[in-house]
């Protein structure tokens, strides 16, 4: 562990990504502390009311405080970001180690069957999942969740295959261990690394997907203090109050750089090959 | 030597196919072709041969690791292959396997005391009777109480060996297959890894198959010793008889390539021409003859019995009366 953290922080920028990501993660926690207003209080006498000292990032055309909705944001896009890729993890590593594992026809038959799923465009069959699902922040989820499983059932599959064959797993098949203790015990801890990489590269396409899919109209109803649905409601007033767009815009750029450079530090850092050149 | 027969094989094979693409025929590899022998309780039963020979292959099929081709594996004279998946899972104590590679056979994030434990949840030990197996067994191999809780790559490679033979060790198996033990590790630990083998041995009382490529080493340790060559078990005797007494030209070429730590020693070799034969091709008749000294027209025509010669010494040749 001590060994993966010299190597992470040696690269500042990926650095600078874990300090964002634990400040917004800090931000959902104690959002009520950091937002001086109810984010779902409307105040007609101060709509459209550009940055101030009493409105830190302006109001928007209902005159709810878009600093305030920005923190309780980080709550909307955080929910989504873990629940959702926790379903694909879960799901797709299951697919990927049971595929790699077995091999044979239970891995063609799924192979085959993520295949298809990569070939359709992200938003395209998150789109399409929402339209048979219905609008709503759960079943927001549930759609960026099945989008993103196929990916992490190819890097487990991956993963397995390279350990499968190991001696230490034929040493527990001679000790007559079950097949799911191997999996669980042997395998599964053996090709974690990859899999968290990938974590933290889809919490960035997960914000990013719920901001879109928000900004379409297919997440939370429209009052909901999310990203996507303030971008989505500002627009209509860029010429007016351009803040009303544009922070939210910064938030949801800034929350997916941070993860995206954090998580290629991770990776950087468990590659064992970049190890032994570095030292 | 108590002569109860604790595994025999009968006509055992093992082949792989390997697939060429759809347009061209599968080649077919002959890792293990007709083996014959037993192994008796109590003793150790050396094989020897040189890579690629399926000596291995031999020891994985004993474990039930690969599946044979064909022939019959009897373990305690109960067949094998009639044993089905619960069966098999209840029996697997009995028989236990030491790896070759101490490096790739311990998983790297597990720790030494998890290793050596995992076997023992197979059975239905009580979380304190396991952990004082555990402990009897670091005792046993010479680790430190102290290191339980060290990983894998914490140790040195005879160190690691020694948790890898506790692990085998943990279940009170009555058969050991042996796979090359020392063959990776350093000269100066491979004597002490030996010793420890032959040790357990005593103290446990159960059955080798030791599988080694390194003819000094198995005389050390083995009662008898199979010599093989291409999937084929060519000799097989009492081992000092067979290191004495060598019949078979290959054994005799094999045993004259064996340095000996005298300066006043007349080395007299017996060079082998040529190359081993690829398994997917093996010559027609006795395997050997293309390489062999004194192979006759009919040794390319005739594959050899394996007989006995003198009790207890089988030989596969033509040539040996």
């Amino acid at each position: 562990m001590s060994d993966i953290w010299y190597q992470f922080k040696k690269n500042k920028i990926a650095l600078f990504g874990l300090f964002m990501t634990t400040a917004f993660i800090i931000a959902a926690i104690v959002a009520p502390l950091l937002a001086p207003y109810d984010p779902y209080k409307m105040s007609g006498a101060e709509s459209l009311a550009g940055p101030s000292m009493a409105h830190w990032l302006g109001t928007d055309q209902f005159g709810r405080d878009i600093w305030s909705r920005i923190i309780y944001g980080t709550r909307i896009s955080l929910k989504v970001g873990i629940i959702s890729v926790g379903i694909s993890l879960v799901v797709g590593t299951l697919i990927g180690v049971v595929a790699a594992y077995y091999g044979k026809w239970v891995d063609s038959v799924l192979s085959r069957l993520t295949d298809v799923m990569f070939s359709f465009p992200d938003i395209l069959l998150a789109l399409v999942i929402m339209a048979i699902l219905g609008p709503s922040l759960t079943n927001l989820m549930i759609a960026i969740g099945i989008v993103y499983t196929p990916i992490f059932a190819r890097i487990a599959r991956g993963a397995v295959l390279t350990i499968k064959n190991a001696l230490f797993i034929e040493a527990a098949k001679s000790m007559g261990i079950s097949n799911v203790k191997i999996m669980w015990k042997h395998i599964l801890p053996n090709s974690l690394a990859p899999l968290i990489v990938q974590v933290t590269l889809s919490l960035a396409f997960a914000i990013l997907a719920e901001a879109a899919l928000s900004f379409l109209g297919l997440g939370a109803s429209p009052d909901t203090p999310s990203w996507g649905i303030m971008l989505s409601e500002g627009k209509n007033w860029m010429e007016q109050a351009w803040w009303i767009a544009v922070f939210p815009g910064i938030a949801i750029t800034l929350a997916v750089f941070s993860f995206n450079v954090m998580g290629d530090g991770l990776r950087d850092a468990l590659d064992p090959k970049l190890k032994n050149e570095s030292s | 030597m108590a002569t109860e027969e604790l595994v025999r094989i009968d006509n055992l094979k093992k082949h792989f196919k390997i697939s060429n693409g759809i347009f061209r025929k599968n080649t077919v590899v002959k890792a293990v072709d007709g083996l014959n022998f037993s192994v008796y309780k109590g003793e150790t039963l050396g094989i020897v041969g040189e890579s690629g020979c399926g000596k291995s292959t031999t020891g994985r099929l004993l474990m039930k690791l690969l599946e044979a081709t064909e022939g019959k594996m009897y373990f305690e004279g109960e067949d094998v292959s009639t044993w089905d998946k619960q069966k098999l899972k209840a029996r697997r104590r009995d028989f236990q396997m030491i790896f070759q590679d101490p490096y790739a056979s311990l998983n790297p994030r597990m720790i030494v005391e998890d290793i050596i434990e995992e076997p023992l949840k197979t059975t239905d030990m009580s979380k304190e009777e396991r952990k004082a197996r555990v402990k009897q067994l670091l005792d046993d191999v010479g680790i430190p109480q102290d290191y339980r809780t060290r990983y894998p790559h914490e140790f040195s490679g005879g160190q690691r060996q020694r948790i890898g033979i506790a692990r085998a060790l943990a279940l009170k198996p009555k058969f050991i297959v042996a796979d090359e033990p020392v063959a990776a590790l350093d000269v100066s630990i491979q004597a002490q890894i030996i010793n420890l083998l032959v040790d357990l041995q005593e103290e446990y009382d159960f059955t080798y198959l030791f599988i080694a490529h390194d003819l000094s080493v198995v005389q050390y340790i083995s009662d008898r010793v199979g010599v093989m060559y291409l999937g084929k078990m060519v000799e097989l005797s009492e081992s000092d008889d067979l290191y004495e007494n060598p019949l078979h030209p290959y054994t005799q070429a094999l045993l004259s390539s064996v340095p000996v730590p005298d300066i006043h020693h007349v080395k007299d070799r017996i060079p082998l021409e040529g190359e081993i034969p690829s398994p997917d091709n093996p010559p027609s008749g006795c395997p050997f003859h293309p390489r062999c000294p004194i192979a006759k027209q009919h040794c390319k025509e005739e594959v050899p019995s394996f007989r006995e010669i003198t009790e207890g010494h089988y030989v596969a040749c033509h040539e040996v009366k």
